[in-house]
Parts: C-alpha cells; structure tokens; sequence
C-alpha cells in the first residue's frame, strides 16, 4: 500500500470502525428487544413450553434435526412439525423409535413420560407460532 | 527457538493434531450414516457422533490457538513468557475436561449426562456447538482466564507489537463471547439470537483477528517483508473484518422471530464479509512475492498461502454464495449450509493453524527452522490430499444442496424430506469417498513428523537476526 496511507491511519480506521460498528450493532439488538414481544409469541411460553424446551434441549434433538433452520441437516426440519404431522402423530411417532429398518437413519428411543411428551408437543406446537417471515417456504420445512 | 518459555507450545499442537485427528474418524462415521442410515446405530448414534465430530474441531481448534499464542508473544514481546507452568497447568486441566467431556458423550446418554452434571441448576445444554455441559462450560472459562492472564502479563512486560495487540484482542473477544453460551432463555427466539454472538461472533468476528495475526507473524517470518508494511495490512484485513463481520451477524436473523429489516442488515453487510478475506489472499501472495529471503521452511510457505485462498473460497465466495435473504430463504438449513460450514473452517481455521504447526514445530522440536526435505514434501502431499479433498466434499454437497433445495424447497410439488435425502444419497456417497480421500492426507500429514533425513537446518545466529 501507498506511503501516504500510514499504520497510524490503518490502526484508527481498526479502532474507530470497530467501536462504530459495536455501537451499531447493540443499537439493532435494542431496537430488536423492543420489537420481539409483537412476533416471538412469548405470551405463549407456559411452564408445559418451558418443560418441553428443557426435553428438547437434554436429549441433543439439535444433533439431527433442525429448528427454524439451525442445527443438523441430517433429519427433518421440526420449526413446523406441529403443523405438518399434529401433536397425536409427534408423540405416537416418539414411542415407536427406533424403526429397526435395515440401512434406514434411525431415531433413538428416548423413553420420554407422558408429561413430557405433551410438553414437547406444546414446545413444537410455541416455535410452529413464531413470526419466522414466512419461513420455511413450505411445509416440508 | 528464541525463547526458553516458546516450549509449552509443543505438547498443546501435539494435542490439537490428535484432536484432529479424531474429529475426521468422527466425520467418516457420520457421512457413512448418511447413506448407511443405521452405521453403529444404536451405539454410536447420528447426534452423538455429531457433537463429538464438532466439538473436538472447536477444542482442537484452541488448543491450536493457545499454542499459537504461547509460541508468538515471546517472539513478538522479546521476553519469556509469565508463567510457563501455569501453561503447562492449564494445559492439562483443558485436555482431561476435554477427554471427559467426549467420554461423556460417548458412555451415556446425552440426557443422563445432563443429570449427572446438574444441568437443571443452569441449564445451557443441548444447543448446536454448545453440548458441553455447564460444569465443562465453566472449565473452558477457568482456563481461558489463566490464559489470558498469561498472554497479557507477557505482552505488558515486553514489545508491544502489533501482531500480539490484534492476537490479544481477538483472544479477550473470544473469551468475553464465550460467556453468553450460560444465557440460556426459555424464549427460542432470545435463546437464538444471543446463540449467534458466541458462534458467529466467533467465527466471523474475533477469530478472524486470531487468524489475521499469525498470519501476520508467519508472514513476517517467512518473508522478511518489513514489519512495518505487515502490520499496516493486518490493520486494514481485521478493521474490514470488524466493520462487515458485526453487523453481518444479522445473516442469521433472517427467520427465526426477530424483525425482518435484518434482511437488509444482514443481507448488506454479510455480502461484505468476502472483503477481508479477498484482502488476506491478496496480502499473503504480495508479501511472499516480495519476500527479502528464501526460508528453508516451503512447507509453512504453502499453508500459509493455502489457508489465504482456502479461507476466501470457503467463508467468503461459499458464505456468500447463500447469505443474500432472498436466496437464503430457500437454502437455509439445508445442504448448502454443510457445504460452506465445511470448507469454511478448513480454510480459515484448520490451515492457519497448521501453518502456524507447520512454522512452529521444527523450532520447537530441532531447534531448526525448517523439517528436513523428506519430511517437508511430505507435508506438502498432506496439504494437496487435504485441500483437494475439501474442496471435492464442498462441491458433493454444494451439489446435494442444490438439488434438496429444488426437490424440497422450490418445487411445484415439494417432496417430503427424507423422500429428497434418498433422491440425493448419490451425493452422499461421492462425499464419503473423498473424506477418506482427506484421512489418506492427514494420515501422511501425521506420519511427516517421524520422517528422518538429511540433518535439519541449523538455526544460527545469522538466521535469527534476518527473521527478527
């Protein structure tokens, strides 16, 4: 780079851009705090919702499937199950695992009660309500 | 080796190349469980492969980084470092939390796990990249402070170079993120959004600070380009990186609860991310194009020009390949995400610490400046076998990607998803074939170390004066 473009310049633009760009971004996640109670439905999150994350959560469900998106590809998208299969389906399909079937992915048996399988329906049922943008694009997720 | 205290480095690359080891071992489980469904089912299942698979890369990935730092901030600060023991201490406190970490993961069920380490007290587990459990968490912080400590006494005491200012920052900024991995709401689209300053803050913010300074140092090394010249450019590639990286963070609030003028954030300045790393191939090949001497040490010549064009094509032209809303809202989640995840932490973060391996180890072994011949072009196949693989793997998933987007996601009749994985398993295949492609690689990446030849270079005093 040119002799008229010094380090000192190089290091304010690091400097200064930075805290710039820090203070941008907390200034976004504020105005996003204020706007999230109209879309992530939090009116929503009951104790049973509460339950069902934690299920969600200490069985590493993250592992294969995705949520909203994120997480393994390896399984279907589950931000929208509830609405795709229903809440009868989500827990008659959760006792039947593992299908045994030769050379198909299998789920594990996870052994879950009752509670908390109908507290990780009401899980899936809260994230299937979130304002995602319309996404997925379609109900395969 | 300049410095008696550079030493502890040694046994934290041995350990970051075992760890890699074993992360690739995990890789070939999980891409033969995606065409061979029930491979090692129900012993190994997909999820618990998975953690393994990823949270090995993370925790190699740091020790790779702590060595880096152990080596360079003597060198740059011109002292021995503060407490060599303390090094050696929290060393072995990371790799037994580690170990047993992973031993967990593999010995009892994930939510057994979760009992017996107290989850319910603060519950951060079971979040992608964030598994480990709260009691792990914790270690990671304990040793990440006692390393911090040790980096910044030794910086205070010494030259304040460039270099270690940006390696620091980036060091404070990975340990100060890490510390929202215990916020864990009941909310989803809270418990997301704040997900994103540990993992993209990470990996698209601080890390490209770590990343740009040992470049910087190897460069510096290699090339004997005035520090004054690299230095300027290391400032511009983490300004850049900063100014894009921060708010591109916005890329992955797309869809997931949170207001939709993220879109145009995030959208806007995550197609601004490839800047830096476009910045760094350029720098890389302009600084070893002006180099003021041949160092005998090819081999870290080439993973550090390596890991300038791997980290542009896989974070830079594979991010942005899908990063734009209105594409991302059909890729989201899909293949393609696999595709850049892949090549993008090869590229940057696997290669920069093999070169700063590849630059270190011959000090730190020989006391030479470069591996004897055999041993070097040995590397050198590793690197290829390596680098071609992952770039065959990125374009088989690329390609899985784009047809499970079509069949999935944009077509007039969407199909199922598991319909569309069996349409794609040729994909699959073809990826599973080159990953073991890649473990041939790492395999001789590994056995170059234990070539014998010709005696090592010498260091003399003359070698040491042109690199300082």
């Amino acid at each position: 780079m040119s002799q008229t473009f010094t380090k000192e310049m190089a290091r304010n633009i690091y400097y200064g851009g930075s805290a710039f760009f820090i203070l941008l971004f907390l200034a976004l996640t504020f105005d996003t705090s204020n706007a999230l109670p109209q879309r992530d439905r939090r009116e929503a999150l009951t104790p049973e919702v509460a339950l069902g994350k934690k299920v969600w959560e200490e069985n590493n469900c993250i592992g294969c499937h995705t949520l909203l998106g994120e997480g393994a590809y390896f399984a279907p998208e589950l931000g929208n199950v509830y609405t795709r299969r229903g809440p009868d389906f989500i827990k008659a399909w959760m006792k039947i695992q593992p299908s045994g079937v030769p050379g198909r992915r299998q789920m594990p048996q996870f052994n879950l009660s009752e509670e908390e399988l109908d507290a990780l329906v009401a899980f899936l049922k809260y994230t299937s309500e979130i304002d995602t943008a319309k996404w997925p694009p379609n109900i395969e997720g | 080796m300049h410095f008696k205290s550079q030493a502890v480095a040694k046994p934290y690359f041995i350990a970051a190349i075992g760890l890699f080891v074993g992360q690739i071992l995990f890789g070939l489980i999980l891409g033969l469980q995606y065409v061979v469904g029930d491979f090692l089912f129900p012993a190994i299942p997909f999820n618990v492969a998975r953690m393994v698979h990823t949270n090995l890369l993370i925790v190699w990935l740091l020790f790779g980084f702590m060595g880096a730092a152990y080596y360079l901030v003597p060198e740059e600060a011109e002292t021995e470092l503060h407490s060599p023991k303390l090094a050696l201490v929290l060393f072995w406190v990371f790799l037994v939390a580690g170990a047993l970490t992973i031993l967990g993961y593999l010995l009892v069920p994930y939510a057994s796990l979760a009992k017996m380490t107290g989850n319910d007290l603060l519950p951060t587990m079971g979040r992608e990249f964030l598994e480990q459990p709260t009691i792990t968490k914790a270690g990671i912080v304990i040793v990440a402070l006692g390393f911090l400590y040790n980096i910044g006494m030794t910086v205070l005491k010494g030259r304040k170079t460039v270099v270690s200012l940006v390696l620091l920052t980036g060091l404070v900024g990975l340990a100060v993120l890490f510390l929202f991995a215990f916020y864990n709401p009941i909310n989803l689209v809270k418990d997301k959004y704040y997900w994103w300053w540990v993992v993209h803050l990470w990996v698209e913010g601080v890390w490209e600070l770590i990343l740009g300074a040992i470049l910087a140092f190897v460069l510096i090394r290699i090339t004997g380009v005035d520090r004054e010249v690299i230095e300027k450019w290391l400032y511009v590639i983490v300004a850049m990186a900063l100014i894009t990286g921060i708010v591109g963070t916005g890329h992955h609030y797309y869809w997931i609860g949170t207001p939709e003028y993220w879109q145009w954030w995030g959208s806007i300045f995550s197609a601004l991310e490839p800047i830096p790393f476009f910045m760094m191939t350029v720098f890389a090949f302009n600084m070893v194009n002006r180099r003021r001497r041949e160092h005998p040490n090819k081999a870290a010549t080439l993973w550090a020009l390596g890991t300038a064009v791997m980290a542009f094509l896989g974070a830079g032209v594979w991010g942005f390949l899908h990063t734009l809303s209105p594409v991302n809202y059909y890729t989201h989640g899909s293949q393609i995400t696999a595709a850049h995840g892949h090549m993008a932490f090869y590229g940057a973060y696997v290669l920069i610490n093999l070169t700063i391996i590849s630059y270190a180890m011959p000090h730190l072994r020989h006391n030479a400046p470069a591996a004897n011949g055999r041993a070097q072009v040995l590397e050198m196949w590793a690197f290829w076998l390596m680098t071609i693989s992952m770039v065959f793997i990125t374009l088989f998933l690329t390609a899985a990607g784009i047809l499970q987007v079509w069949l999935q996601r944009a077509a007039e009749t969407p199909l199922p998803y598991m319909v569309v994985q069996d349409k794609v398993a040729l994909f699959y295949w073809l990826r599973e074939i080159t990953g073991l492609v890649f473990f041939v690689g790492l395999v001789l990446y590994v056995a170059s170390f234990f070539v014998k030849g010709k005696a090592h270079v010498p260091e003399t005093k003359a070698a040491r004066a042109a690199t300082a």
